[in-house]
């Protein structure tokens, strides 16, 4: 029996995203399919993984991923510049989880500071998340925001508490925006539809649907990813055309399986591979499901995934 | 293709005589169309209608099992391309493959990794579930000697006998008598052989082929030589051809009702770099592969693989739950700590699991809250102080502790005031955030 691929075409598509300025900038998103589906429809951008640093050393990190940045994570720049230079990341993530009042508290002119200390260090585009702490956030995404005017940065993440702030900030500074709302369709759809309704250019913002580790939920993010990219090319739903973002490191370096010594579970074997293919496979996964952002923290997980990406475009 | 309502009306006997149990035929076709009902409930329907909507109802996808015993599988049956919009029915196998150029003491160590490969995670029990025995020497006794040395040290695992050469596959496949082995495979040079091989066997056939084209052809005709058990190569060998591939054939399977391709596919994945291959066993756990090859099982990859292939298979409308009562964990006696979680499995079994590593016996009291984590429940009003303090009422534990103190999740200690309100008498302590600090928070207390 002959063989008649039964192909798609859908009718809406992912907004280009383009980040960072100068010959490092870069573009995420623009494809009419989901994703990797190059068979059917057009591609045109890979994925794209930033590697996360943090605005103070990463203390709460845990040894074995914490271990690779000894030497360099005692200070931003240092450790910023280890990724672009040495590991040649594409782009940079900067946590400044050092704000967060039950943290060092650090206050918006540090931030600020650490921000344009960044920028003057880096080439490739920059990242720029607060500490999730919805009131601190806005104080300091706001400084950050102006600080680093018109290096188009993607700034996050706004939350139906702080959006309005946030997204002024960002807009008045030409900036992309991370909208995060929490593993739930509905609720993103209506946030992005409330940052638009403030004027905030739709084909700017980046969606975070909120993210889970491998083991720990990754099904609920995996499925409310494919839910939102279906929804923007089969009944192209302006909404939720925006590029999805997949902030992993965070979330895995933080179970059980990243963790938990070998010798306390003998089943699990070796905890250095284990925790690097935790993060590597809640990546792709997520990939697989529609994100085109990942932010990660180990390098050898982050290799691993480019290396599987080079095989899917 | 499913028929609608009326079009299965159209094929019963339309006498309204209710011995079905409906009380009309259009009712019962109705129930039939939404595979509520079995047609064997009518007995007067025709023999002609019975074969229609036989091949009607068969699952897009045909139900295949490997091996025999407590370890054979099923797979096949799915349904849907999303997981979103239902479960996915059969998770997809995980084999390694061992090669007839090693030695006996390597495939003799592949099989004792195999056999010991499972593991215990929320409840379920998973493994390695497959061995592929290939054929790389090309020698028809090397596999053969390959294969003793799987069947006897991993009798109970179902084997994927890998060669092209009829002759090899019928003197391996006669140590895995009466164990549903699969062959693979038959491609378009000797695809009457090897489906006389597997016909003998009663094995199933995997079919290799060089492209969607001509699987389609080799399918149909493994079919008409009396093979219906049959597993798919579409000779896609990198993770984009493997998303292609396998994303058209599941679309054509399910959508398009295609049935050359309504059978299990089988996707090899090894790569010399063993974090790549889990990374492209991730890809084909994601996109409907049923049969995974890997070249290598080390405990961190399978713990990996395993915990992605539970996730992507659990059903998305109801989230894995044990039953509400209050557990006993070690040999416990009336001053024994008591704590309180949610229903939701993940949540009991990483709880449970840190109780027992910290050698305190203890009570561990799991509410019903519809199987949501701590957070959730608490959030969605199923976890509050009023619930808790009933379902301790309720459940008459404190007749069975010397210490009137229930240790609850740090998450929620707001909740502790409250509760200790609704429980006059009752000391409520709060408990650390992460489970996995509950050890210390015993031996802090002791
Ligand atoms: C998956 C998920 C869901 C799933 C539900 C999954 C499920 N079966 O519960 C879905 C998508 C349905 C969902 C829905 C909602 N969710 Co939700 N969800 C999550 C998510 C991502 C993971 C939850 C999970 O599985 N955790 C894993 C389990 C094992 O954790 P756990 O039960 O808390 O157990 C840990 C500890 O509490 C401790 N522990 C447990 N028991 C005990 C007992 C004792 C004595 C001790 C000492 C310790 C202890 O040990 C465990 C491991 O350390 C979390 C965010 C996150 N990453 O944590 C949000 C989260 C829990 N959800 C949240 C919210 C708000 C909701 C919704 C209300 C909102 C919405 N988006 O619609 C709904 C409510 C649901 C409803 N039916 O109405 C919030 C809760 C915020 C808050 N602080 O109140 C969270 C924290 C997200 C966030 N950051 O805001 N959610
Ligand atoms: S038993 Fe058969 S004939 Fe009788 S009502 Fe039911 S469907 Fe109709």
């Amino acid at each position: 029996m002959a063989f008649t691929p039964p192909k798609e075409t859908y009718a809406g598509k992912v907004y280009s995203v383009a980040i960072g300025t100068g010959d490092k900038a870069l573009t995420i998103g623009g494809e009419n399919v989901l994703s990797f589906h190059s068979f059917e429809g057009d591609t045109p951008n890979r994925p794209l993984i930033a590697m996360e640093i943090q605005d103070v050393p990463p203390a709460d990190w845990p040894e074995n991923v914490r271990k690779v940045f000894d030497g360099v994570s005692d200070d931003p720049v240092k450790w910023a510049r280890y990724c672009q230079d040495e590991l040649k990341a594409k782009a940079i993530a900067v946590r400044l989880i050092g704000t967060h009042p039950d943290r060092e508290n650090r206050s918006p002119e540090d931030a600020v500071k650490t921000v344009k200390d960044l920028l003057a260090a880096l080439t490739v585009p920059l990242i720029i998340l607060g500490s999730n702490h919805a009131e601190k956030d806005t104080a300091v995404l706001v400084a950050v925001a102006e600080a680093a005017k018109d290096r188009n940065c993607i700034i996050g993440k706004a939350q139906e508490a702080n959006y309005k702030t946030i997204a002024a900030a960002a807009m008045a500074n030409n900036h992309k925006l991370i909208a995060m709302s929490e593993l739930d369709i509905n609720l993103s759809k209506q946030l992005n539809i409330l940052i638009t309704q403030m004027g905030f250019d739709k084909e700017k913002i980046i969606t975070d649907p909120m993210c889970s580790a491998l083991g720990y939920g990754l099904e609920y993010t995996y499925s409310v990813m494919e839910r939102i990219r279906l929804a923007a090319l089969t009944q192209n739903d302006q909404t939720m055309q925006q590029p999805l973002l997949g902030d992993v490191g965070l979330y895995v370096w933080k179970v059980k399986e990243t963790q938990a010594p070998e010798s306390d579970l003998p089943s699990w074997g070796p905890a250095e591979e284990r925790g690097i293919l935790w993060e590597a496979e809640t990546a792709t996964a997520l990939l697989i499901a529609g994100a085109e952002l990942i932010i990660m923290r180990h390098p050898r997980a982050a290799a691993a995934v480019e290396k599987v990406i080079e095989e899917l475009v | 293709m499913a028929l609608s309502g009326v079009e299965i009306f159209k094929l019963l006997p339309k006498t309204n005589c209710k011995k079905c149990g409906h009380p009309t035929c259009l009712a019962f076709a109705m129930k039939l169309a939404q595979r509520q009902a079995t047609l064997d409930l009518c007995p007067d329907v025709s023999e002609e209608a019975k074969k229609i909507l036989g091949e009607a109802s068969a699952p897009p996808i045909r139900p295949i099992t490997i091996g025999a015993g407590d370890k054979a599988v099923k797979m096949g049956e799915e349904t849907v391309l999303f997981r979103h919009d239902k479960k996915f029915v059969n998770p997809c196998v995980f084999a390694v493959e061992v090669k007839d150029t090693s030695t006996e003491g390597d495939i003799a160590a592949v099989c004792e990794q195999v056999m010991k490969s499972e593991i215990d995670r929320v409840g379920q029990k998973l493994r390695i579930d497959a061995i592929v025995i290939s054929n790389v020497s090309g020698d028809a006794s090397k596999l053969e000697a390959a294969a003793k040395t799987v069947a006897a040290k991993a009798a109970p695992v179902p084997v994927i006998i890998n060669t092209t050469n009829p002759q090899a596959a019928e003197a391996a496949v006669k140590l895995f008598a009466g164990k549903k082995p699969v062959i693979y495979g038959a491609n378009s040079s000797n695809i009457e052989a090897m489906a006389a091989v597997a016909k003998d066997s009663k094995a199933s056939l995997g079919i290799i082929a060089a492209d969607l084209d001509e699987l389609a052809g080799l399918t149909e005709k493994v079919k008409a030589l009396g093979v219906e058990d049959i597993v798919m190569d579409s000779g896609a060998k990198t993770a984009k051809e493997i998303i292609a591939n396998n994303t058209l054939i599941r679309r054509a399977a399910i959508k398009k009702n295609f049935k050359p391709f309504g059978y299990p596919v089988i996707n090899f994945v090894q790569r010399d770099d063993s974090m790549l291959e889990a990374l492209l066993a991730t890809v084909c756990v994601a996109k409907y592969s049923s049969i995974v090859v890997l070249s290598s099982v080390e405990k961190w990859k399978n713990l990996a693989l395993f915990t992605l292939r539970q996730n992507i298979y659990t059903d998305p409308q109801v989230p894995m739950q044990v039953e509400q009562k209050i557990y006993s964990l070690g040999d416990v006696k009336p001053e024994s700590p008591l704590f309180i979680t949610t229903n939701f499995s993940l949540t009991y079994f990483i709880v449970s699991g840190e109780i027992e590593n910290s050698k305190v016996p203890s009570r561990l009291a799991v509410m019903d809250s519809e199987g949501l984590s701590v957070l959730t429940a608490w959030a969605a009003g199923k976890f509050t102080a009023t619930k808790i303090a009933q379902f301790i009422n309720d459940s008459g534990i404190e007749k069975e502790v010397a210490n009137k103190e229930l240790i609850i999740p740090g998450y929620v200690a707001i909740l502790s005031g409250s509760i200790e309100e609704k429980l006059p008498g009752w000391k409520i302590t709060v408990g650390p955030r992460e489970a996995n600090a509950i050890p210390t928070f015993l031996k802090s207390r002791a």
